[in-house]
């Protein structure tokens, strides 16, 4: 808005307040104040039922508030373990999501300009089915009975080796995982390779560069903006997942978001899965921020 | 392409794409095709049938379920397309940082991080009994960001002289909004809100953390199946559940060309 509207009339200042007010509002009753409590809740005691301890109780029952839910987590190396397989997962999808999705990106940005926008529908239209059922294809892909493990299987038998189970693996959450968040890595790519001018590539080649140097030395530096904005798309939820590993990792294959819905569904320990919530938040937190210093950083040297 | 010379590299590039896409789509085709196989399992072809489609209208279960997910979709996407165009308004007009932070958080942050903090706001502030209204109202406050964005993005392509104008010929701020803003924003807030709708018909981690154990939806009900063993009939709701949700998108895609590049 204009200066010379700085002061506004009553009746703007009403619809001010209501347009904004409302959706505030809810957003801070459904949002911020579930939030805090869930800070609030790391720092209390389970109740002897499941749910949080009161406040103030008895003598001799825990009440009040602690830092003991922080302390067992460092104290049992399984949770850190479980973080960090869980962080080397995320990473390893990113990864992987990012080798299968430049060349991709990559084709679509160079394509025909009237044919650009149907490529990029076809990597969205995958979206249009349900998170569940992308999940389910892959318990049919990869089941026992599938071409894939039975020729897999043939194969390795031919070797004299031990045939193998790929659904309920490590094997099969890795791959649903890249398989579910793909997209994610190939659009802000796209957007990103779409807005390089040709005649940098152009030029490259004219002072003697082949296209190995041409794209490593012009094309790949000036696309790390994308890069990193599509790895913070892929790394957050693939950091908090637990329905891929519950349907298609064995019982070994769990990761924090698992012992998340563990300990509010399962165990009811309230007050640690608060506090397993709180570390996933920072550290989904710090990737953003190195991955937003990194681009920033890198796309001036660009 | 303009650099001559890539001959080699534009073929790997076309193998490496192709494959990618193929890498995206065979699953979801084996799932449509086995939805029509005449076999208990999902492993070779034997021969054509609806048979599992006849199940799955005989479901019970399941059509509650999916009677449930519709209602739950239509109210929480209707809350939503509201209290979402007030915030892209308010985002776009009012530049009001915290909102625009309590708007995008949802949609950023895990899923699971909304759904075990409303568990617990639900339960241990609200004294809530989980079912219906909190997933209504979980589902309102994931949707409420997509909405915004949409139409703060309809609203930044409008002249802001046009406002002016209008106050300046002395109409309200309502009849503003009502006469101008409104009806050049529409396509914007009605591609929103098939959106939420699509959103929360599609939900499934925030869902499972807030319905409690009363009610199911479709995606709670398809998952409870899926843990227990893999059968034609989930293919067979996936393939129509597929076909709902690509409508939607035809349609908000129709309505607001410029919403598919904002889905993710």
């Amino acid at each position: 808005m204009s200066k010379k509207h700085a002061e506004l009339s009553p009746a703007a200042r009403l619809t001010k307040w209501l347009v904004s007010g409302s959706p505030f509002v809810f957003l801070l009753l459904f949002f911020a104040a579930p939030g805090i409590i869930m800070v609030l809740a790391s720092f209390r005691y389970p109740g002897e039922f499941g749910g949080l301890a009161p406040l103030t109780a008895d003598p001799g029952t825990l009440h009040g508030l602690t830092l003991e839910t922080y302390r067992f987590f460092f104290s049992d190396l399984i949770y850190t373990e479980i973080f960090f397989k869980s962080l080397l997962v995320a990473l390893a999808t990113t990864l992987i999501c990012l080798v299968m999705a430049y060349p991709l990106a990559l084709l679509i940005a160079r394509s025909p300009k009237r044919s650009r926008d149907f490529m990029v529908l076809l990597v969205i239209l995958p979206f249009a089915s349900n998170f569940l059922i992308r999940i389910y294809a892959w318990m049919i892909l990869l089941g026992p009975q599938a071409a894939l493990s039975l020729m897999l299987n043939g194969l390795l038998g031919a070797f004299g080796m031990e045939p193998v189970h790929l659904l309920f693996s490590p094997f099969a959450v890795l791959v649903a995982m890249v398989y579910v968040h793909l997209p994610f890595m190939v659009l802000p790519l796209y957007t990103n390779l779409e807005r390089h001018d040709p005649a940098l590539l152009d030029a490259a080649q004219d002072l003697g560069a082949n296209a190995w140097q041409r794209f490593w030395r012009v094309t790949f530096p000036l696309s790390l903006p994308g890069i990193f904005s599509g790895s913070v798309l892929v790394f957050i939820p693939v950091m908090g997942m637990f329905a891929i590993p519950d349907i298609l990792g064995g019982t070994g294959d769990m990761l924090i978001g698992n012992l998340i819905k563990e300990q509010f569904l399962g165990t009811r320990d309230w007050p640690f899965g608060s506090t397993l919530s709180i570390m996933l938040t920072i550290a989904v937190l710090l990737f953003v921020w190195v991955a937003a210093k990194l681009g920033s950083t890198r796309g001036r040297y660009a | 392409m303009t650099v001559s010379g890539a001959g080699h590299r534009g073929l790997g590039l076309w193998a490496a794409a192709l494959a990618a896409y193929a890498f995206l789509y065979l699953p979801l085709l084996i799932v449509i095709a086995y939805s029509f196989n005449d076999s208990r399992l999902n492993a070779e072809w034997v021969g054509f049938t609806w048979h599992w489609y006849d199940v799955l209208l005989h479901d019970a279960d399941m059509l509650a379920a999916a009677g449930n997910s519709l209602l739950i979709a239509t109210v929480s996407s209707l809350a939503a397309t509201v209290l979402g165009t007030m915030a892209g308004i308010a985002m776009h007009r009012y530049k009001i940082k915290a909102l625009t932070f309590m708007a995008m958080a949802p949609v950023a942050m895990p899923e699971i991080l909304l759904g075990v903090s409303l568990l617990l706001f639900f339960i241990q502030i609200l004294n809530l009994t989980l079912g219906m209204l909190s997933i209504v109202l979980a589902h309102i406050t994931f949707s409420i960001g997509f909405v915004a964005i949409v139409v703060r993005t309809s609203l930044a392509g409008l002249d802001d002289s046009l406002f002016e104008e209008a106050r300046d010929c002395g109409a309200s701020p309502w009849k503003t909004f009502r006469h101008i803003t409104f009806p050049l924003i529409m396509p914007g807030v009605v591609a929103g809100g098939l959106m939420a709708f699509t959103l929360s018909l599609d939900d499934f981690v925030i869902t499972f953390f807030t319905a409690g154990v009363g009610v199911s939806t479709l995606p709670l009900h398809i998952y409870s199946m899926i843990k227990i063993a893999v059968t034609p009939e989930v293919n067979a709701v996936s393939t129509l559940l597929m076909l709902l949700t690509l409508t939607m998108i035809v349609l908000a895609a129709r309505i607001a060309p410029n919403v598919l590049r904002w889905k993710t």
